[in-house]
């Protein structure tokens, strides 16, 4: 079951999915958005491109299986929670830095973001491991 | 700021992370849950140390302040807690290199073991209600998914009653919190107690306890909410079912006595009668169970049931001496039941079944396997100079101190049929000559008792500790009965998460 009109229209629409899933998983820490909801739009991304393309094409173009990105994912989050301990705070403070970038102004970048970008990685690996598993056995 | 709370948490969190990176080598799994398990029991065994010298420790998460963040808490009893998780983490996951078959480790085993371990840990050490119940799902996700690895029939089976019962618990453990919290307008259970102990003793307070009380009581297994305990722990491989036997249980009547002592304290004549007579129930109901089966590992899943109710029964009376017996009680049977299920998982591995009527000899056969089987049995049963022995005894004493003769009968008459079952199971499986019939010894059971040492080797560190607490019981008893005060009195437990607040 591969149409040729969704074929060409994943290849398109993925990347595009992805990149606003990106966004939500920014922009989540002050506003609606944030890991998971990113997470799952990626997810919808690569599924779409699945069910376009089949799941061995889908699993070749991530190239590396949801298992490692549930386990980086995790480690992600534990990490954004040591790295306050560094500095003598509590596991799990949110420690920020400014990042002044050339044209887009001031970019805030914080641990709470990084907990967010590692429970995106866990969304994305559980929901393709589920979603392929699914997938495969028809 | 005290890194010794947050390990118990993160050391399994990230083994369990590094051993799903290494999921394709089993070989790295295993050695990194080794090294896991072993990091676990030091962090457990320092931080009990340091509660022991310093008094309770808590820290916040996110330096959020003590009402509004989340707080870890470790008092003598978590800290206690924690070190008995560590050490049935430990004996158990070397029991399991040795006897988990290939295909369930490939499956994901040690990281989902690990979950399981920082699930347990994080349920002893948080001082956060609704925490709390975040960490009962993550041991109950890890449990269920553990409980159906390898997925046989009867796995299935036990799983699904398993999992249904304790979602139901579940449900009713989130509506108290709700109502608890829209009384109070906290989740924190230092900040709980505080508010709780300034109100008049009201029927909502009550009622909601009794959600709790049965929330926790499934979890715990006790009368009358124990069903799904004998019709699941028998299903999963041994390693599993002991580690569920000498831990999950537990979490549930921690979090009884937890709940029980520090806010639900308003009305002690009505609850924790109810307790009491609840745990002369458990008792009861679960040592008759116990005599109805016929095979090793029904009959100690049975078992768990009446012991529990030895430690609500210290609970229930409420007296310092009665919680340093639960707390005594709980050191002894964690150690003992999961070296008991891990015995039974032996005599299975050599004669290919545990039923009762089609095994025996043992003795002759493995003489060492039978001492080191009659240990942790008779000390179950409460023979001196054995560590069920000071635990029973110490429960007794406290109860007739108060009077309450009726619960010290049961206690003494469950001993007794306790006794009965060991015996059987020694009677059977150890002392009669092998039945005749067709031959049931494994086919594997010469290649497995090569490697047999590896199975006992756990067994033995088991039997050992079970000999030291017997034989050694004041600083145990010391130990258990500074975790008591601390559970009657909870100011200063409140002190240390609340701060200098009054």
């Amino acid at each position: 079951m591969t149409s040729t009109i969704l074929r060409i229209a994943s290849r398109y629409l993925t990347p595009v999915f992805l990149f606003f899933s990106l966004l939500i998983l920014y922009r989540g820490h002050n506003a609606p958005g944030g890991g998971f909801i990113g997470g799952l739009l990626a997810a919808a991304a690569l599924i779409l491109y699945a069910m376009a393309c089949g799941v061995d094409a889908a699993r070749a173009k991530l190239r590396i299986d949801p298992r490692i990105l549930v386990a980086a994912g995790l480690l992600t989050a534990l990490l954004s929670g040591a790295l306050a301990l560094f500095s003598g705070n509590s596991f799990l403070t949110g420690r920020w830095v400014m990042l002044h970038l050339p044209f887009l102004g001031e970019l805030p970048l914080g641990t709470p973001l990084l907990f967010d970008l590692g429970v995106y990685l866990v969304v994305i690996g559980i929901t393709l491991i589920m979603l392929f598993a699914l997938m495969e056995e028809d | 700021m005290n890194l010794l709370l947050i390990f118990p948490i993160t050391i399994p969190l990230l083994t369990a992370i590094l051993s799903a990176l290494a999921w394709r080598s089993l070989k790295v799994q295993r050695a990194l849950g080794v090294l896991g398990s072993a990091g676990l029991l030091a962090a457990a065994l320092a931080l009990l140390m340091n509660v022991w010298r310093g008094g309770i420790q808590s820290v916040q998460m996110g330096s959020w302040p003590a009402p509004f963040g989340i707080t870890l808490v470790a008092d003598l009893f978590g800290a206690i807690m924690v070190a008995l998780a560590a050490l049935t983490g430990f004996a158990v996951l070397l029991y399991s290199l040795g006897s988990i078959d290939e295909r369930r480790q490939s499956f994901g085993y040690f990281p989902l073991f690990q979950v399981l371990l920082m699930g347990v840990c994080g349920a002893f050490l948080t001082g956060d209600l609704f925490n709390l119940y975040v960490w009962f799902e993550v041991l109950l996700i890890a449990s269920f998914v553990l409980m159906a690895l390898g997925g046989e029939r009867g796995q299935m089976e036990g799983a699904v009653k398993y999992v249904t019962l304790n979602l139901v618990s579940s449900a009713l453990f989130l509506a108290g919190i709700g109502i608890l919290y829209g009384k109070t307008g906290t989740l924190n259970m230092a900040d709980l107690a505080q508010k709780l102990r300034l109100e008049p003793q009201s029927d909502l307070v009550n009622s909601t306890s009794m959600l709790f009380l049965i929330a926790f009581g499934i979890k715990a297994g006790a009368f009358p909410f124990f069903f799904w305990l004998p019709a699941s722990y028998h299903t999963p491989p041994v390693a599993v079912s002991a580690v569920f036997a000498g831990l999950l249980t537990k979490v549930g009547v921690y979090a009884l006595i937890r709940c029980f002592t520090l806010f639900f304290v308003q009305d002690v004549q009505f609850t924790h009668t109810l307790i009491l007579a609840l745990a002369g129930l458990t008792m009861v109901t679960g040592v008759l169970g116990a005599a109805a089966q016929n095979e090793i590992r029904r009959i100690l899943s049975f078992h768990i049931i009446s012991q529990i109710g030895y430690m609500l029964m210290g609970l229930g009376l409420m007296t310092p001496l009665a919680l340093a017996g639960s707390v005594f009680y709980l050191i002894h049977h964690i150690i003992v039941k999961t070296n008991l299920f891990l015995i039974g998982g032996v005599v299975q591995t050599l004669k290919g079944s545990d039923d009762l009527k089609k095994i025996g000899g043992l003795y002759k056969a493995h003489p060492l396997l039978a001492l080191l089987f009659a240990i942790p049995a008779f000390s179950l049963a409460g023979i001196p100079p054995l560590s069920g022995f000071f635990a029973k005894l110490t429960l007794i004493i406290a109860g007739l101190k108060i009077d309450s003769y009726l619960i010290v009968l049961t206690a003494l008459a469950v001993g007794i049929l306790t006794l009965f079952s060991m015996t059987k199971i020694w009677n059977e499986a150890f002392w009669k000559a092998q039945p005749a019939g067709p031959a049931l010894d494994n086919p594997a059971a010469a290649t497995v008792t090569g490697g047999a040492f590896r199975l006992l080797l756990p067994v033995i560190l088991l039997a050992a500790i079970t000999v030291l607490i017997g034989a050694a019981s004041e600083p145990f008893f010391a130990l258990a009965t500074r975790a008591a005060e601390q559970l009657i009195h909870p100011e200063e437990y409140i002190r240390a998460v609340l701060g200098g607040k009054p």
